[in-house]
């Protein structure tokens, strides 16, 4: 029974179940929002996680992998995250039902009356220091900060891995070449998220929790935030072992296991299966059809767009927002693409110039 | 003993310290936050959304807590460390070894884990509530700014210990800086910057030699993150965060519905 249930769970944990699994829980819990805000969820998801991480801490292979000291943030990430989305959500809930009936949020309610900084305010950001240096303070007393063998630059260990918190740029290095998944990516990352406020002219959900007032903004961020950062952290941390396999969490981290590697490029495709011919000299020639998809991409499709299904958009926002926006939006679209592309079709590069480090 | 402390309060020491009785009154609880340097950085009253723990998360308030405790911490930490490879690992390995009941490093380690996810939720709740819409848009981005030092300030602080874990992951990290398109010696376009046969970028002076000083993680790049990791990113980070807590004020406070 228990090896039967090990053998389930190291099964749905693999990268392309786990990534499609969790993206469709996200989408239902979005669409069923009343539903899954109710307590009841909350308490299942501690209840229950407390009796999986009991029943699992005598796996040898699970025991090893939660219990290194410095995978105990991404646990207090994943708890954090499930709770406070959870908390936003059901806020959002409750003022869209309120806004519904006509009434303002609640948020709005609270803000005509106003409390003195001393007490109120002080006392809570009082107690907030207190409980946090108390958890410190204990967490510090158990598990004493690790140190390793001393640096050996000569002795690469299998796996290397980047701090935890890149770990999810570090799982892209699956699908893209290392300019693309650690310069281009986190560097639209950054600009993204400081174009946000100039993007977002909808004035709606200022200052309260909402879902309805602003679903688009919402939704993206859930996504973003949840699927592409907090769960690749989560799944480069705990179910990515030796020469970045895949490991399920009660899989033993066996250096000696290879996954075939079997991607091909669309070049390859394009020439050899498509034209039964042999791949072009000219690096250019060879990956016309690569070219030609992404500048269909990125530079056809948001004027199409722009003419026909986003109309209103483009009014709205006017071109440079629009086009700024489209630009970053169509990045973070071809992450999925690039991964849904290597599933299916086994694609290695849409683009692949390995004679210029040019590969997409 | 009421008398005493009557006393003890009509003292000259006692007034010139406090401006103000004991904070029960509306007049009093104004001046208790007006005439404290720390507590004036809040306004004097708030709404009531902006107190409650479901709607704030107080994650911005705990990144800020956390960064003091990094500052302590840090700052005794640095008392016992030398940044060369000749002594950083021992010295490193000489707290756990000779300090029995120290958890400096424990505290500075595993505060800096939590100030990267108090980061992280901050922003998520700053972006739920809007509250980087009109008249945040400046405020949002000096915060994006702030969590990129923070990701800096961690990840120079995860080389300090010089062990095969804090070599490797910066090996890791910043390899992704030789991709750099154009000033990465192995990015896309740095071969066009070529003169005759000679390139302008190689490994012995792109984007990320820049970084580490040399061609791998070496006594260069330790002391560059020591300086940059103690020194100029805190500076860098007090210094925007004295904008964006200024900012929270005067674009009109903890948000709230307009």
């Amino acid at each position: 029974m228990g090896e039967t249930l090990k053998n389930a769970i190291d099964w749905l944990f693999e990268p392309t179940r786990y990534f499609l699994g969790s993206a469709a829980l996200l989408g239902a819990i979005l669409y069923f929002r009343k539903f899954f805000s109710k307590t009841i969820w909350m308490w299942l998801f501690f209840v229950l996680g407390t009796i999986f991480f009991v029943w699992a801490f005598e796996d040898p292979d699970f025991n090893k992998i939660i219990t290194k000291p410095d995978n105990v943030p991404i646990l207090i990430l994943l708890a954090g995250v499930v709770y406070f989305s959870w908390l936003a959500l059901r806020q959002a809930v409750i003022n869209d039902e309120r806004i519904k009936r006509g009434e303002p949020p609640v948020e709005g309610e609270e803000g005509k009356k106003k409390v003195f900084t001393w007490p109120d305010l002080v006392y809570t950001e009082f107690i907030c220091i207190i409980l946090f240096t108390a958890l410190l303070v204990i967490w510090s007393i158990e598990i004493p900060a690790p140190i390793e063998e001393p640096a050996a630059t000569a002795r690469t260990p299998n796996p290397s891995k980047a701090p935890w918190y890149f770990l999810g740029l570090q799982e892209l290095l699956v699908y893209f070449d290392p300019w693309i998944a650690g310069v281009l990516l986190p560097g639209f990352i950054i600009v993204g998220l400081c174009a946000i406020p100039y993007l977002d002219t909808n004035p709606k959900g200022n200052g309260y929790y909402t879902f309805e007032g602003r679903p688009f903004a919402v939704a993206f961020f859930w996504i973003g935030f949840i699927l592409f950062w907090v769960s690749f952290v989560i799944l480069g941390t705990f179910l990515r072992g030796p020469n970045w396999s895949f490991f399920g969490p009660f899989e033993y981290w066996d250096v000696h296991k290879l996954e075939p590697l079997v991607n091909v490029d669309l070049a390859t495709y394009f020439w050899v299966d498509l034209l039964s011919q042999p791949r072009p000299d000219n690096p250019l020639i060879r990956e016309a059809p690569g070219i030609a998809l992404l500048a269909g991409y990125f530079f056809v499709l948001p004027p199409l767009l722009a003419k026909t299904i986003l109309k209103q958009q483009m009014k709205d926002m006017g071109f440079l927002r629009y086009n700024v926006y489209m630009h970053l939006f169509l990045w973070f679209g071809l992450i999925p693409i690039k991964m849904l592309a290597r599933w299916v079709f086994d694609l290695k590069y849409i683009v692949g110039i390995p004679e210029w480090f040019f590969n997409v | 003993m009421e008398k005493l402390l009557q006393a003890l309060r009509s003292t000259q020491i006692w007034r010139s310290v406090f401006r103000h009785g004991y904070p029960d009154t509306p007049r009093n609880r104004t001046l208790a936050v007006l005439s404290n340097t720390f507590l004036h950085l809040h306004p004097v009253k708030v709404r009531r959304s902006g107190i409650r723990l479901s709607y704030t998360w107080c994650m911005g308030g705990l990144t800020f807590f956390l960064f003091l405790i990094e500052t302590i911490t840090g700052l005794l930490l640095m008392f016992y460390y030398r940044p060369t490879a000749e002594y950083a690992y021992q010295d490193i390995f000489g707290l756990r070894e000779h300090v029995p009941l120290g958890i400096m490093r424990e505290l500075h380690r595993w505060s800096a884990h939590m100030m990267v996810i108090t980061v992280w939720l901050h922003m998520y709740r700053v972006f739920l509530t809007g509250s980087y819409k009109p008249p945040r848009e400046f405020n949002w981005n000096v915060g994006v700014i702030l969590l990129v030092l923070t990701l800096l300030l961690s990840f120079t602080g995860y080389l300090l210990p010089w062990d095969q874990l804090a070599v490797w992951a910066i090996t890791v990290g910043s390899n992704m800086a030789r991709a750099t398109p154009f000033l990465g010696h192995e990015g896309p376009g740095a071969s066009l910057l070529a003169f005759g046969g000679l390139n302008f970028v190689h490994a012995g002076d792109d984007a990320r030699f820049g970084l580490l000083a040399g061609r791998f993680v070496g006594e260069g790049a330790l002391l560059r993150f020591y300086v940059l990791h103690c020194v100029g990113l805190p500076l860098a980070a007090a210094t925007l965060m004295a904008i964006h807590f200024w900012r929270v004020r005067k674009d009109g406070g903890i948000s709230g519905p307009l």
